[in-house]
C-alpha cells in the first residue's frame, strides 16, 4: 500500500467534518457497548431497584455452561452454512443474469425482492412452507418419504433457519456480485476465449480472481449478518427450539435478556458475541485480505 | 428500546394535551383482537359513567412483551398506572416491592370496599402474599380444559356425549379413534408445561416445588420430577410413538389448535379462554367440553386445576389523584354484571362468586352447555398446598426449559426421568439466580 499524505492547513475543519460521524458512533455504538460491558459485571433485578457488582461471575458461569458452549458450536454451523449457501447462490444467480442479453434488469428486480422482506416475515414464510401439518414443502417431502418435523427434529429446525436466513441474504450477495461481474473487463475474457479456454476455465481463472474484493467484502458482511441480524428469523420460526437446537448466540442474547430479563448474563453474552465478531474480522483482514487482489 | 422511548414520548405528548379535563389513567394490556375490543369497551363504559377520570387502554403486544415493556418503562420513569401481567410474571412482580402498589393497600388507602372473599378461592390464593393480602386485581383468569370433537367420536363408534374422564380412557378412546380411521391422532395439547406438568401436579396433589410451590418465599426448589410426573411424561412419549398423541409445539402450542380445528386430532387440551376460538373455528364439527383427565390409580378424587391468565398490577410513581381513579375503576371492574359479561364473552373464569351466581341466574350455563366446565373444575374440593398454584421467580424461563426437555424426550434423546431431572436441576439454577437478585 502506498501512502500519500496531503497536509491541510486548517486544523479544526477535519475534526468538524468528522464530528457528525463521531457523534453517531459515540451515541449509537460506544455508549451502548460501554453500558453492556458495565452491566455484564453486575447483577440487577428486572426493575433496576437493586444492583450489585459481581465481577466476572456471569462470564465464568457462561463458559462453564454446556448449553452455552453448545450454542457456540451451533452458531458456527449456522454462520458457515448460511454464508456459503447465500454466497454460492448469489454468485450463481449473478452469473446467470450477467449472461442474459435481454431482461437482465427484470430478473434483477425480481431477485432483489427477498431483501426487502423483513426477517420475521421471511422466517414465517418458510415456517408456513415447512409446517408439518399444513406446509406445502413438508407435504412434498412426505411424498418422498421424509417425515419433516422441525418442531421436534433439531436437524430439521437447523436446516429450516439456514434456508430462511440464506434466502433473505441471497439478494444482497446477488446485487454485489452482479456489479462485480459487470466490472470485469470484456477484453480479458475475449482474449482468453480466443486463446481457446472454455467458459468454466475462464470463470475460475479470470472472473473469480477479479471478483475477490467483492467476495471478501461480502464474506465479512455475511458473517456479521449471521451473527447479529438473524434473531428475527429464529424468533419467527423455531424460537431457538427444539431443545435449543437452533439457539444461536444472538438469539440467546435476546432470549435471556429481553424475555428472561436476566440482564447481567445477557450483557455478558453480547460482550462475548461482540468479541467473537471483532476477532473474526481481524483474522479476516489479517489473513484473508492478503489473497485479495484489488 | 428506541421504540419504547418513542412510545413514552408520544404518550407524554398525549397526556399533556388531554389532562385539562380529567385525570388520565393509563392501562397497558396484552389483549389483542376480539378480547382487546371487549376490553376497550369496558374502559369506554367506565369513562362514560363519570367525568373525573379517563382510563386509556394501550395494547402492548403479547404477555411477555407487555411485561418487558412495563419494566423498561419503569426504568425510564414512564410507567403506566395499571398493567396487565400474566400469571407467570407473578413471582417477578411480587419481588419488585419498590415498583408495585399492592391492590389491597390501594383500596384501603382510597377508602374503596374490597373484600378478598368475594373472589373465587383459587384466584385469590394465587395472588395473595403469605399474610393473605391480595396484591393484584384479578381480571382475566383461565384454567385448562379438554376440548373434543363429537363428530369424530361418533365416527369412531364412541358415545359423543361422553368425554374421557381418566388418562386410561384417553388412551383407550384415542386408540379407537386412530384404528377406526376417524382421525389421524387421538389428542394434542397446548402448553405442555402449564397443562401437562403444573396442572397435572396440582390435580394429583403432587408438589411442583418446595415451600408450598414457592408461595412460602424465594428459597424454593423445583420438585416436579416425582413419580406421577415421570409416569405421565413417559406415557406421553409412548403415546406419541404410537401416534395417539401429537405434539402441538412449545409455549402456547400454536399447532395444537390447528390440529384440532383441522380435525386431525380428536381432542385437545387448552385454556378455557380458547373456548371462543374453538366455537368460531369448529365450523364442520360440534365441539364438546370436559374437565382435564386424571390417573384414577393415583387419586380417586382429583383436586382443583390451577389458573392461568392475568391480573392487573398497579405501579408506583403516580399522583394521588391517579390512584383514587384506579381504585374507583377497580371497584367498577368488580361488579358482577361486568364480570359475568366478560367471562361469558371470552371463556375466562368468572373471577368473583357474584359473577358466577349471576350467570347461573341468567341461565347462561344451561343455554351454552360446557361453559361451566372450567369453573367447576377449578373450584372442586378444597385447594391443597399443592393445588393452590405455583409461584416462582424466573418462571418464564423455567417453562422454556421444561419445553426443551419435553422436546428432548419426544426426540428420544432423554428418558422421562432424565428429562425431568435435568429440568429440575436447570430450573433450580434459575431460582438461585432469582433469589440472589432480589
Amino acid at each position: 500500500m502506498d501512502t500519500k499524505r496531503t497536509i491541510f492547513p486548517n486544523r479544526v475543519l477535519p475534526y468538524l467534518l468528522l464530528a457528525p460521524q463521531l457523534v453517531i458512533t459515540l451515541v449509537f455504538f460506544i455508549w451502548p457497548a460501554g453500558q453492556a460491558v458495565k452491566s455484564s459485571f453486575e447483577r440487577e433485578d428486572p426493575f433496576g431497584l437493586s444492583t450489585s457488582f459481581v465481577g466476572f461471575q456471569h462470564y465464568v458461569r457462561l463458559l462453564g455452561d454446556p448449553l452455552y458452549l453448545d450454542s457456540l458450536g451451533r452458531t458456527a454451523v449456522f454462520a458457515v452454512a448460511v454464508t456459503a449457501l447465500s454466497m454460492a447462490f448469489g454468485l450463481a444467480l449473478a452469473v446467470a443474469v450477467n449472461r442474459l442479453l435481454k431482461g437482465g434488469r427484470f430478473y434483477t428486480t425480481l431477485l432483489v425482492w427477498p431483501y426487502a422482506v423483513a426477517p420475521v416475515i421471511a422466517g414465517l414464510l418458510w415456517w408456513f412452507l415447512f409446517n408439518s401439518t399444513t406446509g406445502v414443502l413438508a407435504y412434498f417431502l412426505g411424498q418422498l418419504g421424509i417425515r419433516w418435523d422441525h418442531n421436534l427434529n433439531g436437524t430439521h429446525a437447523m436446516i429450516l433457519i439456514i434456508i430462511a436466513a440464506a434466502w433473505k441474504q441471497v439478494s444482497y450477495n446477488f446485487l454485489f456480485f452482479l456489479a462485480g461481474l459487470q466490472s470485469v473487463p470484456h477484453s480479458l475474457i475475449e482474449a482468453a476465449a480466443i486463446d481457446g479456454s472454455g467458459p468454466v476455465k475462464r470463470f475460475f481463472t479470470i472472473v473469480l480472481p477479479l471478483l475477490s474484493p467483492t467476495t471478501f467484502f461480502l464474506f465479512i458482511v455475511n458473517v456479521n449478518y449471521t451473527m447479529f441480524d438473524t434473531f428475527g428469523i429464529v424468533d419467527a420460526t423455531t424460537a431457538g427450539g427444539p431443545a435449543q437446537a437452533t439457539n444461536i448466540l444472538v438469539y440467546k442474547v435476546y432470549n435471556d435478556g429481553y424475555l428472561g430479563l436476566n440482564l447481567g448474563s445477557s450483557s455478558a453474552q453480547s460482550v462475548v458475541l461482540m468479541l467473537i465478531v471483532v476477532v473474526l474480522t481481524v483474522i479476516q483482514f489479517r489473513y484473508v485480505e492478503r489473497r485479495v487482489q484489488y | 428500546m428506541i421504540r419504547n422511548f418513542i412510545t413514552a414520548g408520544f404518550m407524554l405528548a398525549l397526556s399533556a394535551s388531554s389532562s385539562l379535563a380529567a385525570t388520565e389513567i393509563t392501562w397497558w394490556h396484552a389483549m389483542g383482537a376480539e378480547l382487546g375490543q371487549k376490553l376497550e369497551a369496558i374502559a369506554t363504559k367506565f369513562n362514560e359513567s363519570q367525568t373525573d377520570y379517563v382510563v386509556k387502554p394501550v395494547y402492548k403486544g403479547t404477555y411477555p412483551e407487555t411485561l418487558t415493556a412495563t419494566i423498561a418503562a419503569f426504568r425510564a420513569g414512564q410507567q403506566p398506572a395499571i398493567v396487565q401481567v400474566f400469571e407467570v410474571g407473578t413471582g417477578t412482580m411480587m419481588a419488585a416491592k419498590g415498583a408495585v402498589y399492592p391492590v389491597y393497600k390501594l383500596m384501603a388507602d382510597q377508602g374503596e370496599a374490597f373484600d378478598p372473599k368475594s373472589f373465587i378461592a383459587p384466584v385469590v390464593g394465587y395472588y395473595t402474599d403469605t399474610e393473605g393480602n391480595i396484591l393484584s386485581m384479578p381480571f382475566n383468569s383461565s384454567t385448562p380444559i379438554l376440548y373434543y370433537n363429537k363428530d369424530v367420536f361418533k365416527k369412531a363408534g364412541l358415545d359423543p356425549e361422553v368425554a374421557p374422564k381418566t388418562w386410561a380412557e384417553v388412551e383407550d378412546f384415542s386408540r379407537k379413534i386412530v384404528t377406526s380411521g376417524a382421525a389421524k391422532c387421538g389428542f394434542t395439547s397446548a402448553w405442555i408445561t402449564w397443562i401437562q406438568t403444573e396442572n397435572l401436579s396440582a390435580i394429583h396433589d403432587q408438589p411442583f416445588g418446595t415451600l408450598e410451590n414457592g408461595f412460602g418465599g424465594t428459597g424454593t426448589e423445583f420438585t416436579f420430577n416425582g413419580p406421577v410426573q415421570v409416569k405421565h411424561w413417559g406415557n406421553l412419549k409412548k403415546w406419541a410413538d404410537e401416534g395417539l398423541f401429537q405434539y402441538g409445539g412449545p409455549v402456547g402450542g400454536d399447532d395444537a389448535a390447528t390440529k384440532f380445528y383441522a380435525q386431525e386430532c380428536a381432542m385437545t387440551m387448552n385454556s378455557s379462554a380458547g373456548r371462543a376460538g374453538v366455537i368460531k373455528n369448529a365450523k364442520d364439527f360440534t365441539p364438546g367440553f370436559a374437565p382435564l383427565p386424571y390417573y384414577d390409580d393415583v387419586t380417586k378424587e382429583p383436586k382443583n386445576s390451577i389458573i392461568g391468565g392475568a391480573t392487573l398490577w398497579v405501579l408506583n410513581g403516580q399522583g394521588d389523584d391517579v390512584y383514587k381513579g384506579v381504585a374507583k375503576f377497580f371497584t367498577y371492574l368488580s361488579q358482577p354484571e361486568l364480570q359475568a359479561d366478560w367471562h361469558q364473552f371470552t371463556g375466562y373464569l368468572p373471577v368473583t362468586n357474584a359473577a358466577y351466581e349471576l350467570g347461573q341466574k341468567q341461565g347462561y350455563y344451561e343455554k351454552s352447555p360446557g361453559s361451566d366446565v372450567a369453573i367447576q373444575q377449578i373450584t372442586r374440593g378444597t385447594p391443597s398446598v399443592n393445588s393452590k398454584g405455583v409461584r416462582f421467580g424466573n418462571l418464564t424461563q423455567a417453562r422454556a426449559i421444561l419445553d426443551e426437555e419435553f422436546q428432548a424426550l419426544l426426540a428420544g434423546t432423554k428418558t422421562p426421568q432424565q428429562a425431568l431431572d435435568s429440568a429440575v436441576q436447570r430450573g433450580n439454577e434459575l431460582l438461585r439466580e432469582f433469589e440472589a437478585a432480589n
